[in-house]
């Protein structure tokens, strides 16, 4: 009954898609006469979930990476674009039409202290989302609660415990049951392991793997930790000032990354490194991220680019394909079409050695 | 690069012995921090790691007098320089808080009152131990912004702290904490809070601070890769006492306890190969009130046997020492098996499950 393991299943079908998806809030400008502004949280995003994969989404505080898995959810309104689900348009859907769409999208979020209800026991928590599905009768929701509690590596002894009784590790183990009690097709975790301390982290990182396998759930896997994404994710999205910079493989995004951005980003992720390896001198990028509500014109990244040209405050990137399963948003990405580091990017970092791929590292 | 070697005692900056620090509370007494003890040399970096809990902050504040509550004792020897932090009256700590030890914390808010410029509270804090006029020590603040990299310093230094971003924000941070040319830095989660592109620009900014200022810096991180990419020694802690310490390659490297390992091999890598699974630490970090009486992390360990009831002391070398009662011949060999075992049990995460192969039959439960 085991599916595949995660690296090795084929990409299935693309069960959630988001088309040019755009979220806007009011902003106020910084001064007090003005008009109003727009925050582009997310800015023009598409890209597709597919069966049984785990879509990584990665970027820094403030890159709308949050905003879009309340999106995908439809957790909120939509400003443009669409998103769809199972072929389905679900953009502009009611709350009631919503209802029976929700039992197959569900999220976990990322602070367990403040998403579960203090006042309230796990086993009530947990037979919420069940009684308003109309999962069964008393009976047979207080088994399912049971048996949830199992599947997260808790226990039924749990049920009449309250949040705080409750390690931060357990507690979203707890957030896990919830989003599990209808049987999702897709979970969105936002953020899932960052409050937890390392040796916590791992034990639900490997809870969210073996649900993965047992259930043949398909993850939208939202994380800021370079090392946390790579380590759940089949396929990478990394945005940037709401905007998808690149989309690729796991394996290949970290080994080439094909978006200036996703070079650096890399770069600055502190990593242990193996003995005998030579110390790696980061790429550091100047500045701060821009504020949202005043984009840069053309690509947002320009500011920061150490690669940026003219055209680069002229013309809005498209994502395009660059090389075999490689979609960049970049005039000038960091691969050929045959899928090597293109001239520009060995030229323009004399000090910074190629990232090691796992095979040099070996070699070493 | 740096000798990573321990300096000999004699010429350390800063010589902790025995450091214990615990509070009378209504559920019994807390040991909090349980006989630490480390030197840190002049120009090093000392990185203090562990998870929430392990007393790597309590430690810390208890060095400078930072804890003001009434139930808690410190106990032990710290030398800074020669004099005796612990023994030292209220007055004299305060004129070497800030002037010649400075701290920073992890969110840089609330390290700067919102009512005050940036500039403003910079210069109060260079005036507080130096004589200078207020002219001189607003320029002093100008170019204190300009060597941490904020740009246009001139015009900045006007802004409240609201009108910086959280980068600019610790970096302002730790210009007010350069101000007085401290010789020791203590940083506790200082990029905790920052993301990975910033962070990279904040510790490259401590990198040269201790080349042109001269400091030492005791960084206290629960982020493996940013002790790796910094440190020179690393100190292990859990449950308030030291795991294991040693100079940065000895420990990530060759690391000798089962902690070690195991925080080691539990977080996930960005450059390194992927693992299906990742070995996990069974349990959770103890709570101070119900810390093991032998050692501290026998109830989280897989190796766990009759010896561990036992408090196990720091030995196993000159420099690089851990606390655990393994056979040191034996633990690469133990510490390869217990990650194959990891891997392939898949265990679920809550549950201790020792194992017996340890010191032939005579294993725990």
């Amino acid at each position: 009954m085991r599916s595949p393991s995660r690296s090795e299943s084929a990409p299935g079908d693309v069960l959630l898609r988001a088309d040019n998806l755009s979220k806007h809030f009011p902003a106020r400008s910084g001064s007090l006469v003005g008009g109003r502004e727009v925050l582009r949280a997310v800015d023009g995003v598409t890209l597709e979930v597919r069966s049984g994969e785990t879509l990584g989404v990665v970027g820094e505080s403030g890159c709308g990476k949050s905003t879009l898995g309340r999106c995908l959810v439809r957790l909120t309104d939509i400003t443009s674009g669409t998103v769809s689900f199972q072929g389905r348009d679900i953009t502009r859907l009611s709350r009631r039409q919503l209802r029976p769409v929700r039992r197959d999208l569900q999220l976990v979020f990322q602070d367990p202290y403040a998403s579960l209800n203090p006042r309230r026991r796990v086993g009530d928590i947990l037979s919420e989302p069940l009684q308003i599905h109309q999962y069964g009768d008393r009976a047979a929701i207080s088994r399912r609660v049971n048996e949830l509690l199992e599947v997260v590596g808790l226990n039924a002894s749990h049920t009449d415990r309250f949040p705080h009784e409750f390690s931060g590790g357990q507690r979203q183990r707890v957030g896990i049951a919830r989003a599990l009690a209808m049987n999702p097709k897709v979970i969105v975790a936002d953020e899932p392991v960052s409050a937890l301390d390392v040796s916590i982290q791992a034990q639900v990182l490997n809870l969210f793997a073996d649900l993965q396998d047992e259930f043949a759930l398909t993850y939208v896997f939202i994380a800021h930790d370079l090392g946390v994404v790579r380590h759940v994710s089949t396929r990478i999205a990394v945005m940037y000032l709401g905007e998808v910079m690149e989309t690729a493989a796991a394996d290949p995004l970290y080994s080439r990354p094909a978006h200036p951005y996703t070079e650096a980003l890399l770069s600055a992720s502190p990593d242990l490194e193996d003995e005998g390896v030579a110390p790696r001198e980061p790429i550091l990028l100047t500045g701060d991220v821009p504020n949202p509500v005043n984009k840069p014109s053309g690509c947002p990244f320009r500011t920061r680019c150490p690669y940026a040209q003219d055209i680069c405050a002229a013309e809005h990137p498209t994502l395009r394909e660059v090389a075999p399963g490689r979609h960049v948003a970049c005039h000038f990405a960091l691969l050929t079409p045959d899928g090597n580091v293109a001239p520009h990017a060995l030229s323009a970092r004399p000090t910074t050695p190629d990232i090691p791929s796992p095979e040099a590292r070996t070699r070493q | 690069m740096p000798d990573a070697a321990v300096p000999p005692a004699g010429d350390a900056l800063l010589e902790v012995r025995d450091l214990t620090v615990s509070f009378r509370t209504r559920r019994g007494l807390v040991t909090a921090v349980d006989g630490l003890s480390f030197s840190l040399g002049r120009r090093d970096v000392l990185g203090i790691v562990g998870e929430s809990g392990s007393g790597k902050s309590v430690s810390m504040m208890s060095l400078l007098k930072l804890i003001r509550d009434p139930n808690a004792r410190i106990e032990g020897e710290a030398r800074f320089e020669g004099r005796d932090l612990i023994a030292m009256r209220d007055k004299e700590i305060r004129a070497l808080r800030g002037r010649e030890i400075a701290m920073i914390f992890q969110d840089p808010m609330t390290a700067m009152t919102p009512v005050y410029t940036v500039g403003w509270q910079i210069a109060e804090q260079i005036r507080t131990h130096e004589s200078v006029g207020r002219r001189a020590a607003h320029e002093r603040a100008i170019q204190l912004l300009d060597e941490v990299g904020i740009p246009d310093p001139g015009r900045r230094v006007n802004d409240y702290p609201h009108e910086f971003s959280g980068g600019m924000r610790q970096r302002a941070v730790i210009a007010m904490a350069l101000a007085n040319n401290p010789s020791l830095l203590i940083a506790d989660e200082p990029t905790t809070a920052l993301d990975v592109t910033t962070q990279a620009q904040i510790l490259a900014l401590m990198r040269r601070l201790r080349v042109d200022h001269g400091s030492s810096i005791i960084l206290i991180t629960h982020d493996m890769g940013v002790v790796f990419d910094i440190a020179d020694n690393v100190l292990v802690m859990y449950a308030g006492r030291a795991a294991e310490q040693g100079p940065k390659h000895d420990v990530f490297h060759r690391p000798r306890h089962p902690y070690t390992w195991g925080l080691l091999s539990s977080v996930p890598r960005p450059r390194a190969e992927r693992v299906s699974r990742l070995p996990t630490i069974p349990g959770s970090p103890p709570s101070p009130l119900s810390i093991a009486p032998g050692c501290p992390f026998a109830p989280r360990c897989r190796l766990r046997h009759d010896k561990c009831d036992e408090r196990p002391e720091l030995a196993g070398g000159i420099v690089h020492v851990d606390a655990c009662w393994l056979p040191r011949d034996r633990r690469q060999e133990l510490r390869r098996s217990l990650i194959e075992k990891a891997v392939s049990e898949g265990d679920p995460g809550d549950l201790s499950e020792p194992t017996d192969s340890l010191s032939g039959s005579d294993s725990a439960r």
